[in-house]
């Protein structure tokens, strides 16, 4: 059975839903403002014949139809970034801004992180957590190549982070992208839903409210954090905030998703959720023509 | 001091003495020193560092951090790496040299065309340069404007490319040259 089956009762499109999963992803890139600017960035690949089409709703993002997006001049300047147009929603999310202290929890390869750095115009802190040297080294590789020079790397388990290497006791903002069972990633991996199994969704759910539930306890009072992950399944995005809702002192805050979405659903599988998870996106691919994604924003109250 | 402070220590950063007096660390480089290096060198306004400190990691390997942090720091990464000194002669990263060579004015060579391809693919090539031998910046015009690709050695009538293995490209040269 195909696994995704079990979300038909969600979508209201389920047909639509399931044509864009079978289709393969565009290729996006993030202009680098740490190193330039998008009219710059579009003078040299019009310099270079390479074709890209703008994205509507962000002016630092740009489709390229036909190149491969790392064998071009502005790449190998690291003006470019290939990042899934879906995937710059979060950091917008979380709006950092210059001199704050951000923590990024589950950071490698660093597409998120590296656009938090330049969301903050590379000023203040981001400190890149992961817990696997090998996507650790991916995350330097492209903060060297993007020239981020805020970000400090960290190798520990995000469920029991400790902020104590840093001279600070708290964040102002958190991301969470979680590691997570990836089955909005289907376009870009086809071969993703092979490996499902629902012990899994289980098992990296509770991963995932440990996580999140060390960034609430991490970032001060007044504070954000927000929580992604690109898989449609309520166990990993819901229920994960319904815990951290009940068990930390945070709350659901609504954000203005600038790709279509639909809300996060409170019922799912005889279990039900705080109602202020309707507040939190769904991103399905049919909506914009994008990879699955889910994205909550929280602030810390206490 | 504590003997994590006297030694440079392979697995953490240490925060460089602003002046070579002030050394606690046998061997570590000054803030200051780096900050002469890249004005010296390459003719980049020390006012460009200003609100950034500097680390070594590992002997002779200098990062550049946007912020302040205690010292020693025990962690994989602390901003980006910069300089390697330890050598005779000091060694900018291709990654400085990206982000802050565009604030050089002197010992940039300008290349364009196939000899900048001919860079980015990491091959040495015979060019004429009557300045100093040494690292040079190499440079070409891009976007409208002049951008640093990488650091170059200039030695016996040729630019040798230490752009790294792993940012190596086969690049087509511009078509607007």
């Amino acid at each position: 059975m195909n696994p995704l089956e079990r979300y038909a009762p969600l979508i209201d499109d389920y047909d639509a839903f399931l044509a864009a999963c079978e289709r393969p992803l565009p290729s996006v890139v993030r202009v680098n403002t740490i190193k330039t600017d998008p009219d710059r960035a579009r003078r040299a690949l019009d310099e270079e014949g390479v074709d890209y089409e703008p994205v509507e709703w962000h002016d630092d993002l740009f489709r390229l139809p036909d190149a491969s997006p790392g064998t071009n001049w502005p790449y190998f300047h690291g003006w470019l970034h290939g990042q899934e147009e879906v995937s710059a929603v979060p950091a917008l999310a979380l709006d950092p801004q210059p001199g704050e202290k951000v923590w990024d929890s589950c950071a490698a390869p660093g597409s998120k992180t590296t656009q938090l750095s330049a969301m903050m115009d590379d000023r203040g802190v981001v400190v890149g957590n992961d817990n696997n040297l090998g996507r650790l080294s991916s995350l330097r590789h492209n903060a060297e190549r993007l020239g981020v020079t805020n970000l400090v790397v960290t190798k520990q388990d995000g469920r029991n982070f400790s902020l104590k290497p840093f001279g600070f006791d708290e964040f102002d903002r958190a991301i969470v992208d979680a590691p997570c069972s990836c089955e909005g990633t289907i376009r870009k991996n086809p071969t993703t839903l092979e490996e499902w199994t629902l012990e899994h969704v289980h098992s990296v759910a509770a991963v995932q409210k440990g996580i999140l539930s060390r960034a609430v306890q991490a970032t001060k009072p007044g504070g954000t954090v927000v929580y992604s992950t690109c898989t449609f399944a309520p166990e990993e995005n819901e229920a994960v905030i319904d815990h951290v809702l009940e068990t930390e002192n945070c709350e659901v805050v609504d954000f203005d998703c600038p790709l279509d979405s639909v809300s996060g659903v409170t019922e799912w599988e005889g279990d039900s959720y705080d109602p202020s998870v309707t507040n939190t996106h769904r991103i399905y691919p049919h909506l914009n023509d994008t990879g699955g994604f889910y994205c909550a924003k929280l602030e810390v109250t206490a | 001091m504590s003997d994590d402070e006297s030694e440079n220590v392979g697995q953490q950063f240490g925060r460089l003495p602003a002046t070579d007096p002030d050394r606690e660390v046998e061997g570590r480089v000054s803030r200051e020193a780096v900050i002469e290096f890249f004005d010296d060198r390459f003719g980049i306004d020390p006012a460009v560092f200003e609100g950034y400190t500097f680390w070594e990691k590992g002997k002779g390997k200098i990062w550049i951090f946007a912020d302040d942090a205690p010292s020693p720091m025990a962690v994989e990464g602390l901003g980006m790496t910069v300089l390697r000194t330890r050598q005779e002669h000091w060694k900018p990263t291709q990654s400085a040299i990206q982000r802050f060579g565009g604030h050089a004015t002197k010992n940039v060579i300008e290349i364009d065309g196939e000899a900048a391809a001919t860079f980015v693919r990491g091959e040495d090539q015979e060019l004429d340069w009557d300045g100093d031998w040494g690292y040079l910046i190499a440079a070409h015009e891009v976007g409208g404007d002049r951008e640093p690709i990488g650091v170059g050695l200039y030695v016996y009538g040729e630019l040798r490319s230490t752009v790294p293995k792993g940012n190596q490209e086969s690049l087509s040269p511009r078509s607007a040259e």
